[in-house]
């Protein structure tokens, strides 16, 4: 079941078109220097080598993985003589795309149903918005889907949710706001085991990985989750705005550390924003991209592919 | 990594002791670590080119002083570098001659407006004023009965208008904002926020629905409410909507994490706005001007001693720390009714870890901004209950404390022995740290004349 979430064996067609046309929208300077950077005529040299590491930075990906892929590309290009714009951007690509492909897609197994999908992030990223646009997806695969309002502590987050529901056709069970999310949870799970639902998926209140006490109760979430099946929660998906910089990385260390990260969702990639953050955690942290974000309707939202979005990153 | 900017100054700077100046090649690396530095703190890296220039020609030429090492001269130089650019405006409204002032809360999806617009109205309400507050967020999922919570909750009127079945759409949208400040008028409010949806600044449709809504409520202030996590995309976005609406100022939102803020450089760079109010978590009072000398300490990693030294000021009982701090330095007088009026006062402060979090992430603070993570906070709470559970003569002197006392204290406060004799190791091993304090006399002075400095303050 879980296979659905990983690779979606029938993509819809257009998809990868949809999601480049999406980054597309913003020819940007950034694009038009990296389209010059990596036109044939231009040398490659170690000033070009030097600007290019700069719209790396620009879209990102940070100091540390830039100067890393900048330093592959010296040495690929100096060992195989490299001498055009081609060849270089050929190389930037896989060298991206060897990042983001070598991080291992975790194949679990769903031995009870519900299959329970966990909804973490930071204030704000589109966690509530991407469980609307989830339940949409997993019903046009013909799966049962409930919702659980987890979030108990923003203001009207529960109202937000229920549109999302109504708009999805799917259900959501609910508590009183500034109630026990792990008792929210734990209705949920008996609900949907009592109607046999395909997927569950639980939103939770934005929290700032710094808050100890906030990631405690993503602790006490998982545990309530794991009385009702030991692999649940079988998904705890990160969503990660777009637009964030370099504390992108902490936030999915201390995300992994409390909560198990199992993937992430960029969500506003149909802003000017690159996301380029997502490479470095994929270097340091070995975490995957399972989606994107790309406007806030329904539909917007589209299995990742590594290679529109390493495209989207070069061109634009 | 980045909090070690100090300690690589320092490498690179080994020597240059001796050399008389700074020239082009000494300091070359040391720019290399101030541009990596201000790069992690999500600086734009065109601003980063610019001041990294601007940094070399000051530097470049300076005498070594004695005075500082040639570390403390460069930072010195990074600093007011940045807190220059940062400029010395902070939170001043500009207020209608004719009621009621309109402010305009604009930005990307997810920045913190609602949450804003009540901060704001909060603190209007605290400085005298009769804020209304009103949501033309016709278009996100319980975006409007969002703010009418939030008003709720601080006590704030709100105008919550009537949709009729109107399709959402800039029409809709202007309807509200009219009704709106006739409401103002009518209920005698002086100042009017209008609380917008999250729009991207390349979505020309909604870009244009601000414009007209600028032009008809001609607001005093257009705020740019933006995500302290934001990356190098900051710069587009704020030029994009100061290029649309003239935006007279930024507020900073959730500043309680750990992002260092740079993009707070790259919005003042491109909009040329001062920054007003930082946001510092999810609750209405959770709101504090902005003060450019303490985000440049964050964003060189040095931490917000000033706000902590304002913090401190705002709410401990200075006479009682100075007492506290006497005693503790100076003899065994240290007892454990002086430990439990200390708890009281760090309690006074607010969290432990958001204290820890403004102590600087160099030098002897180094690791702490970890530890803070650690920090069990409902311990203090259980100290102070072992503590009230002896009796007085204990409190005075706790060598009374014997294995029955313990058990019986333990009892008595909900605890374990064990937890009676963690604690009473821990104010043991305290009371000595204080001791050999005192005894060096340096700490001690400096913890007086600091102490003295917060006397003479505002
Ligand atoms: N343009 C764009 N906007 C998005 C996308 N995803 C979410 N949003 C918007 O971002 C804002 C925040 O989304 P929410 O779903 O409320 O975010 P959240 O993470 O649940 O927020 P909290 O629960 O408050 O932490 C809303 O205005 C959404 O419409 C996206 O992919 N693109
Ligand atoms: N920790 C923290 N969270 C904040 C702060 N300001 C806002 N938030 C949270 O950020 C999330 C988004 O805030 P909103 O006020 O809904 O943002 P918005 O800009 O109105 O969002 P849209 O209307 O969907 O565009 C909520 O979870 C808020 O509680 C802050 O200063 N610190
Ligand atoms: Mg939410
Ligand atoms: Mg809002």
């Amino acid at each position: 079941m879980l296979q659905s979430l990983f690779n979606t064996p029938e993509q819809k067609p257009g998809l990868m078109d949809r999601m480049k046309q999406a980054v597309a929208r913003t020819r940007t300077g950034l694009q038009e220097r990296m389209d010059d950077l990596l036109s044939l005529a231009r040398p490659v040299d170690e000033s070009a080598l030097e600007e290019l590491e700069g719209t790396l930075i620009a879209s990102d990906i940070g100091v540390a993985t830039s100067q890393e892929i900048i330093a592959q590309l010296r040495q690929q290009a100096s060992r195989r003589q490299i001498r055009d714009g081609a060849e270089l951007r050929h190389l930037l690509k896989a060298e991206m795309l060897r990042i983001l492909d070598s991080v291992p897609l975790g194949q679990r197994t769903v031995t009870a149903r519900p299959e329970v999908i966990l909804m973490v992030g930071v204030n704000g990223t589109g966690k509530t918005t991407t469980t609307g646009k989830l339940a949409a997806y997993f019903r046009e695969q013909g799966k049962s889907v409930l919702l659980c309002a987890a979030d108990t502590f923003r203001a009207a987050a529960i109202e937000q949710l229920e549109v999302w529901g109504q708009r999805a056709g799917v259900e959501m069970v609910r508590t009183r706001q500034g109630g026990d999310p792990s008792a929210a949870l734990y209705d949920a799970l008996q609900a949907a085991q009592a109607r046999g639902i395909d997927v569950l998926i639980v939103d939770t209140a934005g929290r700032l990985h710094t808050k100890n006490n906030l990631m405690a109760e993503l602790d006490k979430i998982r545990r309530t989750a794991r009385r009702f099946s030991a692999d649940a929660p079988h998904e705890t998906l990160l969503v990660m705005d777009a637009t964030t910089g370099q504390n992108g990385l902490q936030q999915a260390r201390l995300f992994t550390q409390a909560a198990a990260v199992s993937g992430i969702v960029l969500t506003k990639l149909d802003g000017t924003a690159k996301g380029g953050i997502v490479i470095a955690i994929a270097r340091e942290l070995q975490l995957p991209v399972r989606f994107v974000g790309i406007g806030e309707q329904m539909g917007d939202l589209i299995p990742f592919d590594s290679n529109a979005f390493v495209d989207s990153l070069l061109e634009g | 990594m980045f909090e070690n900017l100090s300690e690589k100054l320092q490498r690179t700077f080994k020597n240059l002791r001796g050399q008389g100046t700074v020239t082009e090649e000494n300091i070359g690396e040391a720019l290399k670590e101030i541009r990596i530095a201000l790069l992690e703190a999500d600086v734009n890296l065109n601003v980063v080119k610019d001041l990294i220039e601007h940094i070399r020609a000051k530097a470049v030429g300076q005498e070594v002083l004695t005075a500082l090492s040639p570390t403390e001269q460069v930072i010195k130089i990074v600093r007011d570098e940045l807190v220059a650019m940062l400029g010395t405006d902070t939170a001043r409204f500009k207020f209608a001659s004719q009621p009621p002032t309109v402010i305009l809360m604009a930005g990307l999806q997810g920045s913190g407006k609602t949450t804003t617009s009540g901060k704001l109205a909060a603190w209007l309400k605290k400085g005298g004023h009769r804020p209304l507050l009103v949501s033309v967020d016709v278009y996100r999922p319980a975006a409007r009965e969002q703010l009418q919570i939030v008003a709720k909750a601080i006590g704030a009127n709100l105008y919550e208008g009537d949709l009729k079945g109107e399709a959402a759409g800039p029409a809709l949208v202007e309807r509200l904002a009219k009704e709106a400040r006739r409401e103002a008028i009518i209920s005698g409010c002086d100042v009017m926020i209008v609380d917008t949806a999250g729009r991207l600044h390349i979505d020309e449709g909604l870009m244009t629905e601000m414009q007209r809504l600028k032009s008809l409520l001609n607001p005093q202030e257009i705020l740019f409410i933006a995500d302290a996590m934001t990356g190098q995309d900051a710069v587009r976005s704020a030029k994009e909507f100061h290029d649309r609406l003239a935006l007279t100022g930024t507020v900073l939102t959730k500043m309680d994490g750990d992002a260092r803020g740079g993009a707070a450089l790259s919005i003042r760079h491109v909009t040329g706005q001062p920054i007003k109010f930082i946001g510092m978590g999810e609750k209405p009072d959770a709101f504090e001007p902005f003060h450019p000398d303490r985000i440049v300490s964050r964003i060189l990693g040095m931490g917000d001693i000033m706000t902590l030294i304002e913090k401190a000021e705002e709410h401990l009982d200075r006479k009682k720390s100075e007492e506290l701090a006497k005693k503790a330095l100076m003899g065994d007088g240290f007892s454990l009714d002086d430990f439990r009026e200390q708890l009281r006062q760090i309690k006074k402060m607010g969290s432990l870890q958001s204290i820890i979090k403004m102590l600087p992430s160099v030098g002897p603070f180094q690791g702490m901004q970890q530890a803070a993570g650690n920090v069990d906070e409902k311990q203090f709470t259980r100290i102070e209950a072992i503590i009230n559970s002896m009796t007085a003569a204990e409190r005075k002197n706790h060598e009374l404390i014997s294995g029955s006392r313990r058990k019986r204290i333990a009892h008595g406060s909900g605890t374990s022995v064990q937890e009676v004799n963690q604690m009473l190791r821990q104010y043991v091993q305290m009371r000595k740290m204080f001791k050999s304090m005192g005894k060096g006399g340096a700490v001690q002075r400096r913890l007086m004349g600091s102490l003295a400095n917060m006397r003479g303050g505002r």
